[in-house]
């Protein structure tokens, strides 16, 4: 099994320094690896604090680690020659947040589109450039006589976040990083940006990273999930798994708070009491402040990732009894690799019954 | 998402610089700036027409009666060396814009290439810029023009006046313009734009160039305005180029002759009243430009 | 059965643009009974929060409140004077904008702020009495005493939106308009915060009107709930209706467009694009994306009507 992109023990800490004291700790022993056999969706989830967005900058190498590397094919990011870079640069494509802001408002969206590529060489006459900004446009459900030619503020956000899709494709990338790529989009839109995402995974083989807070649509397009609370993983594995059975109490307490449209109110209970702001430099479990169930040893050391299931893993002492999980094993809770050794799992939602999330 | 003042939907086309017809209904809305362009218009058609009508030959010494009051043959009289103050004006007007425009140019060229270096890059090179623009700022500029315009030993010409002034002109944009660009480095296009392979200067030419050209232009002409009262202060001083008949010579000519005292006021009305225009038409060309280049405005694109 | 506490009747806002009015808010009817929680959900555009400034006339140019009447416990709002506006906003109808943790005053503490909005309502109380009615207030929203003297930078998110919430029901309110209060807030904070609302809002005896565009937040927290498309409110029905009996084509796909945590593969979109409101289609506004469009709907414009006892829909599929 091949790595196509790797995290290790990615400690990433900011506004360090000489003092302490004003030190963020964004990411603390991170780690997570996408294998490039098999085109996945993982997602990423957590709330504002989690250390979602700097996972993003990490793995493109926008951001260097504190500790740790972050390995692209095997090659550590920050060190690898110009021209692996190059290529690096081409495989690992992101969706940024905000459609208004990525677009220069001085020029056209075909900017966005024509500036990757002639910067690297994909195509060598303008007919052929013309034809393949049409062809991706297509691709993601957009005519292209409605949408070149426009400056980005006559586009709405759901089409301007499309064009940015659109141009990810253009590269031919093995890697997709959306990061939040539908939270400023409005509801009506946000299915097919989705779909268009989960279509690039099927038709082309693109392996997808969804960083996202909205645990309800990650896990309608995904099928393995990380959940980050405070710059640690809190939970992995198959998301039909973690979401139907939380077994991290902070997954529990978040899952417990989503509101859910239907006809029934399923807000229950209390709520938690919300945490005093945190003071850093706090050892052990990160949730231990908030947790229900926490006992003194929570309180010492953060706890590793404890396999209780082939496809989960909790970073909780309540499942010591399990297996840790060694580092750089990460993936093989994801149910991707599980499928390849074993054959279909005959889980519902697995990739052997690929399903479709309404494009 | 509907705020008090701001429509919901799409913006308007006409709230978005750089389209020809958008800019038309700019400046109808942006009087200043009408204004300014007809004031400098106005100097401008005066040479310009005034090189035909007049003799410029008259500008120098010794080619009329002296001290005439205005009369049909000399509008704007004569002064006490026999220039036609008509001609003097003619000739002199253009001499003296030239200076401010060149040495506003070269201020803001070299200001901004330092500014945009500055910003993009970051660390020590930000740091060699601003300090020296910096520290370049506490020290009296007046001073250091006036040290320079004595230690040339030869007369002065108007082009060698613009550089001296120009020396000192790029201070301030540097500081102003890399304050812009700091902010505008870290838009997500920018970003967008690196992860699409784009060099750093193409970024600072391509990216954050276009974005800033109202910044730029108001930027110039408030240059060109300082270099222009630089060097008529210097020449007041009598620190100028002497042969010339540029607007801050005749002021000169006027101290030296002390034509206050004696009563000729013609000699000094006319050079006063086309500063003056000159100034408004610039003032209220950088208050119209200032209206375009606003951030409050640029929320709207 | 409650009396009506609030009572809008066809209000209408026009923005004025140099190219043409923005129809912001067309023909708005709709009544609040006390102690009643109403919501209006809608997608960027739709006018909800252009009708929450309504209701308190703080629309500003180029926006104008061009017709339409607001009934305050049998007062029309629209024919008072500013000052009389002035008075009644707070103290009768509070708002808790949009973004409002962002705009507490960064350099007052909590208490003088809420101190403030006392005395701006002529509210006359003694050092200590504010000193009291504050705590009372951040201790009916869940907040503990110290943060009186707290700097909103010091709080948390949630933490100063429920500051905010306590500043608007200082003068007890009879009507809350909160706009989006929790857009900016995680999951977890943002329940905390609705709980808040609700618990205050019982014990004021107060109605709420809470505007969002997170159908499934707002329907947690609501009887009723409005739907609003392109300046319009196009059905208002008890909460559990509409989503089991949804009346109008659009509130069924918006439904639609939720994405569940029981089941993957349920939320699709609807197809095409909100339109300009500068620029309506003639007829009904939602005719073009319509699946169940029909001659009529091209032609003619669509007004509430009763599909069914207290559940109203503007379509023309229900007569």
């Amino acid at each position: 099994m091949t790595t196509l992109i790797e995290a290790r023990h990615v400690t990433k800490i900011f506004g360090g320094g000489v003092f302490d004291r004003n030190a963020t700790v964004a990411l603390e022993d991170f780690s997570i690896t996408v294998d490039s056999d098999r085109p996945s969706i993982t997602a990423v989830v957590g709330e504002s604090g989690s250390g979602k967005t700097t996972v993003a900058r990490l793995l493109l190498g926008l951001v260097t680690p504190s500790r740790g590397q972050v390995l692209y094919q095997g090659q550590d990011v920050q060190t690898m020659a110009h021209a692996d870079w190059r290529a690096f640069r081409r495989d690992v494509q992101v969706i940024f947040q905000d459609p208004y802001e990525v677009y220069n408002p001085f020029y056209r969206v075909d900017h966005v589109l024509t500036t990757p590529v002639s910067k690297f060489k994909l195509a060598a006459t303008k007919a052929e450039a013309r034809a393949l900004i049409e062809d991706v446009l297509e691709a993601v459900g957009l005519r292209p006589e409605e949408t070149l030619g426009r400056f980005p503020h006559q586009l709405s956000g759901g089409q301007r976040q499309r064009v940015m899709v659109a141009r990810a494709l253009l590269l031919r990338p093995r890697l997709i990083l959306a990061d939040e790529p539908v939270s400023m989009v409005d509801a009506s839109l946000r299915a097919s940006i989705l779909g268009s995402l989960r279509k690039m995974n099927l038709e082309r083989g693109i392996s997808i990273i969804y960083i996202t807070h909205d645990l309800a649509t990650a896990y309608q397009i995904s099928e393995n999930i990380v959940v980050l609370y405070r710059g640690s993983v809190a939970e992995a594995g198959d998301v039909e798994l973690v979401v139907k059975q939380p077994q991290h109490p902070y997954t529990q307490l978040l899952i417990s708070s989503i509101p859910l449209a239907s006809a029934e109110r399923t807000w229950s209970g209390e709520s938690a009491s919300a945490p005093a702001i945190q003071a850093t430099g706090a050892t052990g479990c990160k949730f231990a402040d908030r947790c229900p169930s926490a006992t003194p040893p929570c309180l010492q050391a953060l706890p590793p990732l404890y396999q209780t299931a082939p496809h989960r893993a909790v970073a909780c002492y309540l499942y010591q009894s399990a297996p840790a999980l060694a580092t750089g094993e990460m993936v093989s809770v994801f149910t991707g690799q599980a499928t390849l050794k074993k054959g279909i799992s005959g889980q519902p939602g697995s990739p052997g019954e690929a399903q479709h999330a309404g494009v | 998402m509907g705020e008090g003042t701001t429509p919901p939907g799409p913006i308007p086309e006409a709230a978005r610089p750089g389209k020809p017809a958008a800019a038309l209904r700019y400046v109808r809305r942006n009087p200043s700036l009408v204004v300014g362009i007809l004031l400098l218009l106005t100097l401008v058609l005066f040479v310009g027409i005034g090189h035909f009508v007049v003799d410029t030959s008259k500008s120098r010494p010794l080619s009329a009666p002296v001290l005439q009051p205005p009369s049909p043959e000399y509008p704007f009289g004569t002064d006490r060396q026999g220039r036609d103050l008509l001609a003097v004006m003619v000739a002199g007007t253009p001499l003296t814009l030239r200076i401010g425009f060149i040495a506003g140019l070269l201020g803001v060229g070299v200001g901004s290439i330092l500014a945009f270096v500055s910003a993009y890059y970051r660390g020590a090179v930000d740091t060699v810029i601003r300090g020296i623009a910096d520290i370049g700022l506490t020290v009296p500029g007046l001073l250091v023009l006036i040290i320079i315009a004595v230690s040339i030993k030869e007369g002065l010409t108007v082009d060698q006046m613009a550089i001296i002034v120009a020396s000192l002109a790029w201070l301030n944009p540097t500081r102003t313009i890399r304050a812009q660009v700091l902010s505008l480095r870290e838009r997500g296009y920018v970003e967008v734009a690196r992860l699409s392979g784009m060099s750093g200067p193409e970024i600072i030419v391509k990216e954050l160039m276009p974005n800033l050209l109202p910044y730029l232009a108001a930027t110039l002409v408030n240059a060109v305005s300082n270099a222009i009262l630089a060097s008529i202060g210097l020449e007041v001083l009598g620190l100028g180029p002497i042969e010339s008949p540029t607007l801050g010579m005749t002021l000169y000519w006027v101290n030296y002759n002390a034509a206050l005292i004696n009563g000729w006021w013609w000699w000094w009305t006319a050079p006063i009243v086309i500063i003056l225009i000159v100034f408004l038409g610039l003032f209220f060309l950088t208050v119209g430009l200032d209206e375009i280049a606003n951030p409050r405005l640029r929320r709207t694109v | 059965m409650k009396p009506d506490v609030l009572r809008v009747r066809g209000l209408q806002v026009y923005y004025h643009t140099p190219l043409g009015a923005v129809k912001a808010a067309e023909d708005i009817s709709f009544s609040l009974k006390a102690e009643e929680r109403l919501g209006l959900v809608g997608e960027s555009g739709s006018g909800k929060s252009t009708l929450a400034l309504a209701i308190l006339r703080m629309i500003k140019p180029p926006g104008r409140i061009e017709a339409g009447e607001v009934w305050l416990d049998g007062q029309n709002v629209m024919t008072l004077s500013e000052e009389e506006m002035r008075q009644v906003r707070l103290a009768r109808i509070a708002m808790i904008p949009q973004g409002s943790m962002n705009s507490l005053n960064p350099v007052m503490r909590i208490q003088a702020q809420i101190a403030d909005a006392l005395r701006d309502h002529g509210v006359r109380m003694t050092k200590r009495q504010v000193e009291e009615r504050v705590r009372d207030l951040l201790q009916s929203v869940g907040l503990k005493p110290e943060v009186a003297t707290m700097f909103p930078h010091e709080l948390s998110g949630g933490m100063k939106q429920r500051a905010c919430i306590a500043i608007a029901i200082s003068l007890r309110p009879k009507v809350i308009i909160a706009d989006e209060p929790t857009s900016a807030l995680d999951v977890v904070v943002q329940k905390q915060v609705m709980e808040t609302l609700a618990r205050v809002q019982r014990a004021l005896g107060a109605s709420v009107i809470l505007v969002g565009h997170d159908m499934g937040l707002v329907a947690q927290f609501v009887d009723r709930l409005g739907v609003m498309y392109a300046g319009k409110l196009v059905e208002v029905s008890p909460v559990r209706d509409v989503f089991t009996k949804p009346l109008h084509p659009y509130t069924t796909l918006l439904i639609a467009t939720l994405p569940s945590l029981e089941q993957k593969g349920t939320f699709a979109g609807i197809p095409g694009l909100p339109p300009l409101l500068r620029d309506l289609p003639p007829g009904c506004a939602f005719h073009p994306r319509c699946p169940y469009a029909v001659d009529r709907c091209r032609t003619e414009v669509p007004h509430l009507m009763e599909g069914r006892p207290d559940s109203w829909a503007a379509c023309h599929l229900l007569s």
